[in-house]
């Protein structure tokens, strides 16, 4: 291990100025590193949506309450839903994309490294410019859905829509750049003998939200397109007065927006997929049918997305189909919970925090689930549509699913990113506090819902029987606030004083777990041969059917370490974002800053793409 | 040429596992995206046709000649793109220069008779994009073709450029293929849009 310590990204990039290490940062297109830019800049966000959650929260204390008026409600929710979506959960699932797929399929980076820092920037980019309209006091408010035609020009005149329809334009295109790139990763890139059917089940089902990125995105591109032509040009396209059906934007959007709901789970299920099997101690039960219940999710994604739309009323035939596709959707997700219990089935199960997390996914996505199928059947969800049980359902499978997986994954990674593990102890009180004051926030919700409590009010009237749940919901949300921050404390204490992980803390079964902790820049010194989809279980223990454990092989020489080759880092990526950024922001300033930013972003497009274009000759030439 | 090539496959950081170039099948990704994309687009076009409820209609305005005419050109265009990849393949770098700048000056052809065409609907039949729903929907499905085909022009001229430089031979075949490759999409895509948009009644 000495001849690797010269090579730990620590030491490879150590430079000796300040400013020398945030420019390595801001030019590197290390997977790994660009993982880290994602996951902490996506926690931040995670804790700004959680504020704007909180403030909701304190004002549906208690009736007839004066915290914030309407409109501050209005941006509030709007902002709380669209952070919590594009900017929380769905960069902290491409942090693990990032820092883990090339890991997992034994590869030294991702395709196209470059675009991959592009991805990021752009990301930053997005997220940057849809929280400059608080700066411009021009917040978003129309919902994270934003229905046509509330968002036309004649009833939200103000910026305050082009904040959020430009926003979700950049971040779009981050999110397809990203998602191109990790698809030729995963097809491309595997390790010698790393057959589809061997890969880990977290690449899998990492491989079918990238499908559903890039295939769903273009749809709200287009909706969001013809929504700036609207407020811009002058277009028809959700104006009724001439014939414009602001059903259209209803469409495109679920066309996108329910993909988008597979596109946030999937992971996480990923994710609890190689965290059961690690601490049961047993392969993933019935592995190639949850690959294939995942691809199945991914196939029936595109075709339920009018039950968001039941009570627009699109007539028996169309309510019919979308009902049956939304309950066949809802087997293959089933299939996995009964394969998630039967891996812990007879298991010798080590009850660890990554564990803890994986249950509480398990437990509150199937209630999440269950609500979710109920609203399949269009007469019970003309009785539950803007009401809270929607609210508490979709806060079941995104808080109960995407967050409970995402943070059992950062428990169970935590060691293989950082070198140090994360306190147990504190990580458990974590656990029990989050699950509880989720269950108190939003286990009432759906009893407001059934009684009738609308979505998106501000305030509501003392009589009406709502007070004590609304309390306990507020109660709930300040108590999963506390869990968080006693994460945060977790992690400040690990950085300070943490216990040094070994490679392989957790006694793993997947190829990122051969490697030391943190990964070298090159992630493999030698590129393995798979020969399993649990590959380092069977190096160490066998194939338990007699194999025995694979012999070891010679230590790796400084030589070998020497011949490998990383691509150089690049200031483009960098530059390219700020002059797309300068190009769309200027559709809301002037005519002159599209050009200027127009031509801008065509020149850095050009010098990226020739900057590799004739490289110095490598080897073999 | 071909002993070259397969050494060359062995060592090129590009060429993963399944033998395929990264980025010829990141090309290929973007374009199953764009297919979205246009049909989202097309999609749009169709769920609005016939709704107007003033202005004039797609065969009061439409000069299905002159379409045809731009149609032919980028069918043409894919042509001379298709030279442009076999002549750079035996590293006739001239001749490929040629029909590179050949497929782009068609392509730009295109766009100026796209140009030629708006202009005319907008001053001789006033419809502009916030006329009628027609208008909308047509103008916006056209013109991100037509800005699409003007991304793949400036693509076409930069190689041009580049191989005028001597910056280009037959080891940037993929390059120019990947070049091709979204350039055949934006005539297949035209070819959709001619059909369904200007020969359907």
């Amino acid at each position: 291990m000495a001849t690797h310590a010269a090579f730990m990204p620590g030491a490879k990039v150590e430079t000796p100025t300040f400013w020398g290490a945030v420019a390595s940062w801001l030019t590197t297109v290390d997977h790994k590193r660009i993982g880290i830019l994602y996951g902490s800049s996506a926690f931040i966000f995670f804790l700004i949506g959680g504020i704007e959650a909180l403030i909701m929260r304190l004002q549906l204390a208690r009736p007839d309450n004066t915290l914030v008026g309407a409109q501050t409600f209005n941006e509030l929710f709007t902002m709380h839903g669209t952070t919590m979506v594009f900017l929380a959960i769905m960069p902290m699932s491409a942090s693990f994309f990032n820092y883990m797929i090339p890991l997992q399929i034994g590869a030294r980076d991702v395709a196209f490294p470059r675009l991959n820092a592009l991805s990021y920037w752009i990301f930053l980019a997005g997220a940057l410019f849809l929280h400059a309209s608080f700066v411009f006091g021009a917040v978003p408010d129309g919902g994270w859905f934003g229905y046509a035609n509330l968002t036309s020009a004649q009833f939200s005149p103000r910026h305050t829509i082009d904040f959020w329809m430009l926003g979700l334009q950049i971040l779009g295109i981050s999110s397809m750049l990203a998602g191109f790139n990790f698809l030729v990763t995963i097809i491309n890139m595997r390790a010698p003998g790393m057959t589809l059917m061997r890969m880990p089940v977290f690449v899998w089902m990492s491989f079918v939200t990238q499908f559903l990125i890039v295939l769903a995105f273009p749809c709200i591109t287009v909706g969001l397109i013809l929504l700036m032509f609207d407020r811009f040009f002058g277009t028809l396209f959700y104006v009724p007065a001439a014939g414009g059906d602001p059903l259209l934007w209803q469409h495109l959007f679920w066309l996108f927006g329910h993909p988008e709901v597979y596109i946030l789970i999937l992971p996480a299920m990923g994710i609890v997929s190689e965290i059961l099997p690690t601490f049961a101690r047993k392969p993933l039960f019935g592995a190639p049918v949850v690959i294939y219940s995942g691809i199945m999710i991914g196939f029936f994604g595109f075709g339920v997305w009018s039950h968001h739309m039941f009570s627009v009323g699109m007539g028996p035939v169309a309510d019919a189909a979308f009902s049956i596709s939304t309950m066949l959707i809802a087997v293959p997700t089933g299939v996995k919970i009964f394969n998630w219990l039967g891996t812990l089935w007879g298991g010798s199960i080590r009850f660890q925090t990554p564990l803890y997390f994986a249950l509480g996914f398990i437990a509150m996505f199937t209630m999440g689930g269950l609500s979710g199928v109920m609203h399949a059947s269009p007469p019970v969800d003309l009785q539950q549509t803007d009401t809270y049980f929607v609210v508490a359902h979709f806060h079941y499978v995104l808080f109960g699913g995407s967050i409970f997986g995402l943070f059992g994954g950062a428990y169970y990674w935590w060691p293989k990113i950082t070198g140090k593990l994360l306190d147990e102890r504190l990580g458990k009180v974590h656990f029990w506090l989050m699950m509880l004051g989720f269950n108190l926030t939003f286990f009432p919700q759906h009893y407001l819902g059934l009684i009738g409590m609308p979505r998106r009010i501000y305030t509501y009237a003392p009589d009406l029987g709502w007070n004590f749940w609304n309390l306990i919901s507020t109660i709930g949300a300040f108590t999963i606030a506390v869990s968080f921050l006693i994460f945060i404390y977790n992690v400040i204490r690990t950085t300070r004083s943490g216990k040094v992980a070994s490679p392989d803390p957790w006694d793993g079964r997947t190829l990122e777990w051969s490697i030391p902790s943190p990964p070298p820049v090159y992630n493999f010194a030698r590129v393995p041969q798979v020969h399993d989809r649990d590959d380092l279980w069977l190096q160490k223990y066998g194939d338990g059917h007699g194999g025995a454990p694979r012999p070891k092989a010679g230590p790796v020489t400084a030589a070998e370490i020497a011949a490998i080759h990383m691509p150089p880092t690049s200031f483009w990526p960098i530059i390219l974002a700020i002059a797309m950024a300068v190009m769309i922001s200027g559709l809301l300033i002037s005519t002159y800053q599209i050009i200027i930013g127009g031509l801008l972003t065509l020149y850095c497009m050009y010098k990226f793409a020739m900057e590799l274009h004739r490289p110095p000759e490598g080897h073999g030439h | 040429m071909a002993d070259h090539a397969a050494t060359h496959a062995v060592h090129d950081p590009n060429i993963g596992n399944t033998g395929i170039d990264h980025r010829k099948m990141g090309m290929w990704a973007f374009l199953g995206s764009d297919c979205m994309f246009f049909g989202s687009l097309i999609g749009t076009y169709l769920a609005y046709k016939g709704k107007s409820i003033s202005g004039p209609g797609p065969h009061d305005v439409f000069d299905i000649p002159l379409t045809s005419y731009s149609a032919a050109l980028l069918l043409a265009s894919s042509l001379t793109m298709v030279l442009a990849l076999a002549a750079l393949q035996n590293n006739r770098v001239k001749a490929a220069t040629g029909w590179l700048l050949a497929t782009a000056l068609m392509g730009l052809h295109f766009v100026l008779n796209q140009v030629y065409e708006f202009t005319t609907f907008a001053l001789h039949h006033g419809l502009t994009l916030s006329t009628s729903l027609f208008g909308s929907s047509f103008f916006v499905l056209t013109g991100f073709h037509g800005a699409h085909v003007t991304g793949g022009v400036i693509w076409l001229l930069l190689l041009v450029s580049l191989a005028m430089r001597g910056k280009l031979d037959a080891r940037d075949y993929t390059k120019v293929e990947i070049a091709g490759l979204y350039w055949h999409f934006v005539d297949i895509v035209w070819i959709a849009i001619f059909t369904i948009i200007y020969l359907i009644p």
